[in-house]
């Protein structure tokens, strides 16, 4: 079971800022454990970004992105109260999404 | 190389040295470097998805008694967060004894919550229960943000912790012959790229105990006070220190109570 993210997102200018940390391992498959053996890769490889459903990002992640990763952008024209959703699925098929009001 | 190419290399290593002066108003320091790259980082700190599992594990019914951690006493009385983790370690009259954040965490999961904390003291760093506690001491180190610390020395206990702290910083041996102090003990040292915190005297805001626990990006673990002293030994080539030890609450004592009066920005973002 995935742990929550942490959303945050604030109106600037004409937009809104949105600031999201996910938790995951992100291994890359390339490291081995104690005993020599591999660990097998475990990565997001998809995020999408919805306001107030729209898909507004897609992005496709792989092995290069860090641990617990950090991402920020921008949407146009988003306003304050409405709902920001992040949605990830990762190459085991996990999937997490959360959901936050724009502030 | 001839002699006749001599005056014109020169000529233009002069004209180098002289384009690199010109050039370095608007190069910034080292130190400006590293600063600005920890402030990029902390923006998205990691160490925020710790706290919020701390949160809930500190609220959650678990362990054989099925009960909270709520009724924990962290030192300003039973469930009370806000303002515990700046005035630890301090002496708890019901254990007898000084206690950091990590050992009395040890004593409510066994007296609230039925948990075996000799067991857990025992588990490897970053496993089983280890991982919440490491979730528990950020969420409550995070409640005291921004506040300083004000270590209590009225008891005598805690006055003797203060002095075995000292000696233990003190204390030079293993095979460097070395000492808390041999990399702690002056001012603007550091290692590579890292400072080095004087802990001899008040290392000022959001340094050294006032920066742990601490998410370590390189490695991306959680790091609480315990974890990093266990490292600093390693460094240093002496035998690990017990989880929990007097020992380390003893050099905590001594940090705490040189870091009076600063503020702490725990749980920090290391490198």
């Amino acid at each position: 079971m995935s742990d929550p993210m942490r959303i945050r997102a604030q109106v600037q200018g004409s937009g809104a800022v949105v600031r999201v940390l996910m938790a995951h391992e992100m291994e890359t498959g390339l490291r081995k454990d104690a005993a020599g053996k591999t660990i097998p890769a475990w990565h997001i490889t998809e995020v999408t970004a919805a306001l107030n459903g729209k898909t507004v990002l897609t992005a496709q992640w792989g092995t290069a992105i860090a641990k617990n990763p950090f991402t920020e952008f921008v949407v146009k024209g988003a306003k304050a109260g409405d709902r920001i959703t992040i949605a990830w699925v990762d190459n085991r098929g996990d999937r997490r999404s959360d959901e936050a009001v724009i502030a | 190389m001839t002699p006749r190419a001599r005056p014109l290399l020169a000529a233009a290593l002069l004209a180098a040295l002289l384009a690199a002066a010109g050039a370095a108003p608007a190069q910034t320091s080292t130190a400006d470097g590293i600063a600005q790259y920890r402030a990029l980082l902390a923006d998205g700190n990691p160490a925020d998805l710790w706290e919020a599992k701390g949160e809930a594990l500190w609220k959650q019914k678990r362990g054989p008694k099925n009960a909270s951690l709520e009724a924990c006493d962290l030192g300003r009385g039973p469930g009370v967060v806000k303002g515990a983790f700046v005035a630890l370690p301090r002496f708890f009259a019901d254990t007898g004894r000084v206690q950091d954040l990590e050992s009395r965490l040890l004593t409510c999961l066994q007296a609230q919550q039925g948990f075996d904390a000799a067991a857990i003291a025992a588990t490897p760093f970053g496993q089983g229960e280890q991982l919440n506690i490491e979730s528990l001491v950020t969420y409550i180190a995070a409640e005291s943000r921004g506040m300083t610390f004000e270590l209590p020395q009225a008891h005598a206990e805690e006055r003797r912790m203060f002095e075995a702290g000292k000696k233990i910083f003190f204390f030079r041996g293993g095979p460097y012959d070395f000492a808390c102090a041999s990399c702690h003990g002056e001012t603007g040292k550091r290692i590579r790229l890292q400072d080095l915190p004087n802990l001899t005297a008040n290392p000022g805001d959001g340094v050294g105990i006032a920066a742990w626990p601490a998410y370590r990006v390189s490695s991306g673990e959680l790091w609480s006070m315990q974890r990093r002293l266990n490292d600093c030994y390693r460094q240093q080539r002496f035998p690990y220190p017990g989880y929990a030890s007097d020992a380390t609450i003893a050099l905590g004592v001594y940090m705490g109570v040189q870091a009076r009066g600063a503020a702490s920005v725990a749980p920090a973002i290391k490198r």
